[in-house]
Order: structure tokens, then sequence, then C-alpha cells
């Protein structure tokens, strides 16, 4: 990709991450990184945002969060998943109350690996999320409504040995 | 009566970059009462003891926060330390004393600007994280990570920095001070920051003693809580006065972040100048059987973690309490009686970091 039709606006949430991948993408947006040069800015809107940037996994507390903020983006719409805690869970895989990677939920479209992810490997992920979003623009792909039939049996879905 | 109504604040919210959550319940637009609810990013990582050996323990303990990440792994291994009666090198303690104040630099500068954004100040908040890369850039070279760093381990640290890189970082941070001096002449004297922040969310020093404030929040209310003067590390051999304010509002609790930046950099300098030379690790056998306090000084507060051990080689109970959680009694407490557009300042006066306090 060599130019950018549009300027992609992201939103950030923290899923039950340490801090580190957040922090880092932030780092992102100021004057060493500066994404906002190519248009890309942090909104907190979920209505106003093209990607959904999340850190960390799921827990109980967290599922509807993500879920409602997926399901009030509209289309086009590109989910990357910024470190291990987001790609599978990481360290934290095996606490009791880690479910997992954000793909247990929401479709995740790019993986970003490290821990804390660093700036440089966040603005690929997101470069790579741009020629994703493009893409779903021109075929006009519909994104499904998350719907979380999976908390029904979730307990199955933890970790064993977590709290009795 | 005015009819009382509840906003929800969080836990998505554009001044958060964590989740937490608020429900604000207004009369017209005064705050009447506040009920917090946390839990959003609780991992349960304290139970993972059970699962891991308590030297690869040291990096689950690093990653229960991202900004404070250093001083947790120091916390955690000093306690081990403590237990089964190790005494470490002392370039070692130097070493994570210097690292330590590094943290505590880019935790304030991080602080300084989200706290500009949360009030509209854009150029501080490009200005602060412009300099924060200068410390993160000297982490790195020294230790390998940005912002986690996994450096320390029982029985010292994995690293040793050259003196040739010593002397540099102490000309980094001369020219920082040169930068900080003149970012916070802008932050802090700025008519319409004084006007916004003097005043608002105040917290007297009784109500902060009570209720169990620690770190800036305590000082800033006149408390002079420092764990750092317990002498950990290699604090007992440095000189340093910890930084007290006496207005209680958020504008005190602003000046002593603020004028602890330099307290740091006086105390990194000074740690460079007295470094003795000699290994920074030692080797350790055997696994820790008793139990410790172990209490340090983060940029938020002071933190505790509790280590139970019984001669295994997984520990039987770790157990952590965060500055960030003591303080959102404090917090509640601020903000009863305030004006609703003033919540994210206030908010963000205390410096909330919920990875730490909901682990």
């Amino acid at each position: 990709m060599t130019y950018l039709a549009k300027s992609p606006w992201i939103i950030h949430y923290d899923a039950s991450s340490c801090n580190g991948c957040d922090i880092e993408i932030l780092a992102c947006l100021t004057p060493m990184y500066d994404v906002e040069r190519f248009g890309i800015i942090n909104t907190g809107n979920p209505k106003h945002a093209d990607i959904f940037v999340v850190t960390g996994s799921i827990n109980e507390a967290n599922r509807e969060v993500i879920q409602n903020i997926y399901n009030q983006m509209p289309d086009p719409k590109v989910v990357v998943a910024v470190g291990i805690c987001a790609c599978s869970g990481g360290v934290f895989r095996e606490c009791y109350n880690v479910a997992g990677g954000i793909d247990k939920l929401i479709p995740v479209d790019v993986y970003v690996p490290g821990c804390a992810a660093r700036p440089e490997s966040i603005i690929d992920g997101i470069v790579t999320a741009l020629g994703i979003l493009e893409e779903k623009r021109t075929k006009n792909v519909h994104s499904p409504q998350v719907t979380d039939n999976g908390r029904a049996e979730h307990p199955k879905r933890h970790a064993k040995g977590g709290a009795e | 009566m005015t009819k009382q109504i509840t906003v929800p604040f969080g836990p998505q919210h554009p001044v958060l970059p964590e989740p937490l959550h608020l429900d604000l319940v207004l009369e017209d637009e005064k705050v009447v009462d506040v009920i917090p609810t946390i839990g959003y990013v609780h991992r349960g990582l304290e139970k993972l003891v059970e699962k891991r050996e308590y030297t690869e323990y040291v990096f689950i303990a690093e990653r229960i926060c991202g900004i404070c990440s250093f001083i947790h792994s120091q916390t955690y291994v000093q306690g081990i330390e403590q237990i089964m009666g190790l005494e470490i090198p002392e370039r070692a303690e130097y070493l994570r004393t210097i690292w330590g104040e590094y943290s505590r630099l880019h935790s304030h500068l991080l602080w300084l600007g989200l706290f500009a954004d949360s009030m509209g100040f854009e150029s501080v908040f490009m200005n602060a994280w412009r300099l924060r890369e200068h410390i993160l850039d000297d982490l790195e070279s020294t230790t390998g990570g940005r912002v986690i760093q996994g450096v320390c381990k029982v029985g010292g640290v994995r690293k040793d920095v050259a003196p040739e890189k010593l002397d540099e970082m102490l000309k980094g941070l001369k020219n920082l001070e040169h930068e900080l001096n003149e970012l916070n002449n802008v932050f802090l004297f700025d008519q319409s920051m004084k006007h916004r922040l003097k005043g608002i969310g105040k917290l007297s020093s009784e109500d902060a003693y009570q209720l169990g404030a620690v770190g800036p929040t305590a000082r800033g209310s006149g408390l002079a809580i420092d764990i750092r003067e317990t002498g950990y590390g290699a604090f007992g051999k440095i000189n340093f006065r910890p930084v007290v304010e006496h207005g209680g509002d958020s504008y005190a609790r602003c000046a002593v972040r603020a004028k602890e930046m330099f307290t740091s950099i006086d105390i990194i300098e000074q740690c460079i100048k007295k470094i003795p030379d000699g290994p920074v690790d030692m080797k350790v056998t055997g696994a820790p059987d008793g139990e410790y306090f172990s209490r340090t000084e983060q940029p938020r507060g002071e933190v505790i973690h509790y280590i139970k051990g019984n001669g295994k080689k997984n520990l039987v109970r770790h157990r952590v309490r965060t500055p960030t959680f003591t303080n959102i009694p404090p917090l509640v407490t601020l903000l009863k009686g305030c004006e609703l557009a003033d919540v994210p300042v206030i908010v963000l006066s205390i410096d909330p970091c919920i990875g730490c306090a909901e682990r």
C-alpha cells in the first residue's frame, strides 16, 4: 500500500491488559512515532471508529463491554488484537479469570505479537489492518452481530484450577 | 429537592486508557455520590504462584502492571531475598534503585501527559510523551525492554551497565532536567491551569490519613509518607527528602509529581556517582521458607507484597496491596461535591492505575 485513501480512526479498549501494551499504543500517537500524520486518530466513540484495537484477554466483567463496542461500530470494521494476552492469553492464560484471546468472542483480523508489543509492531499491525479495511470496503463485507452465546457454558472455557 | 440522576462514567471512556467504572449520582451539575465498580481487568494472577516456581514468578509479578513493572518485580524479589536471608551484591542494589527511579520518571511523565490531555492541553501531552521517550530509550538500552524490563531476578539483576553508559545517562538527565523545567513552568504557572486546578478536589490531611491515602495523593495533603525513607535498595545511602505540598487540592498533587521528577533525577545522579564495582548477581539455591511483607514506594504510592513460602519451589501465598486500590476511597471523597465537568481532572489527579489495582 503506498497511500491512504481515508483517515482511519481507531478505538482502543483495555480488556484485561497489564497496561504495558496500552501505553505503547498511546506512545504511537505521540511525537516519536506520530501516527496522527497518517490521519489515524484515537477516538472514544465506537460509532466513529473504523479499527478496534484491543489489548488484554477476555474475562467475565469485560466480555459484554467488548461485544457492545464491536456491535456498535459501523461497517466496514477491523479488529486488531495487540499483545500476546489479546492473541492467546499470554502469561495469564492459566489464571482463573482469563478466558483466553479476544478471538473467542469477536472475529480478529490482525494479531500483533509481543509482551509488551513494541510501537513499531503495533504500527505495522494497524497498517496491515488498513489493507484489510480497504478490501472489506470494496467488497462491501457485512460483519456479524456478536452475541455471547458462550456465556452460559463459560465455566468449561476457563483454565483448570481456578477459584472454586 | 432537585431530582437525582445517575450518570455512568466508564468503563470505556475517552480520558481513561484503562477501564474504571464510576456511577455518578448528580443533582443538576453537582456530584452528590459516587459508586465505584472495579474488576474489569482482574486476572487473578496471585493464584498463579501455585503453578509457577518462585524464580519464574518474577515475570508474572512484573506484569501486574506495565507502568510500575520494574518496581513490582523489585518488591517481589526483595521479599524473597529477605525470607531466604540473601545479601545481594551492592552494585545490584544501586542498579535496582537507578532503574526504579527511571520508572518513576517515565510514570510521572506519562501521567503528566494524560492529565494535560484530560483538560484539553494537547501540547503538554505531546511534549511530556516526547520527553518520556528519552527515558524509555535509556531503559531499553540498559535493560532490553521499554516498558516491561524483565531484568530483576532473585539474587540480583540480569544485566550490568558499563561505566561509559552510566556517564551517557548522566548527560541525558542533565538535558532532561532542563527541558522538564521549561515544561513545568508552562504547566504549573499557567493561569488557566491554576484556575482549573486550585481548590478543585480538596482532601484534608485528616481525611487523607483516615482514608489511607498513599503516595503523591497523601503527600499533596501534607502527609510526609514515603517508603523510600525506610532505606530499601540503595536509598539508605542516598540523600533525599520527600516532596510535600500542603494545598490538598488537584494543584498540590500535580506539584508533588512535578517536583518529584527532579528528586528522581537527583537520586539517579547520586547513585551513578556512588555505584561500586563488583558482581551484579549471586547464586541462589533452596527455596523460601517463611513469610514477609515487602514494601516499596511506587510512582503512585506504597505497594506491599505479602509472600509466604513453605520451603518448596512454589509459594503458598502471594498477595499484593497496590497504591491505586487504597487511593480509591480518597477518590470517592474527592469527587463528592464537585462539578460534573471536573470529574475527569479529579480522577486523573490521583493517577489511577487500574492494572495494578485489580491484578
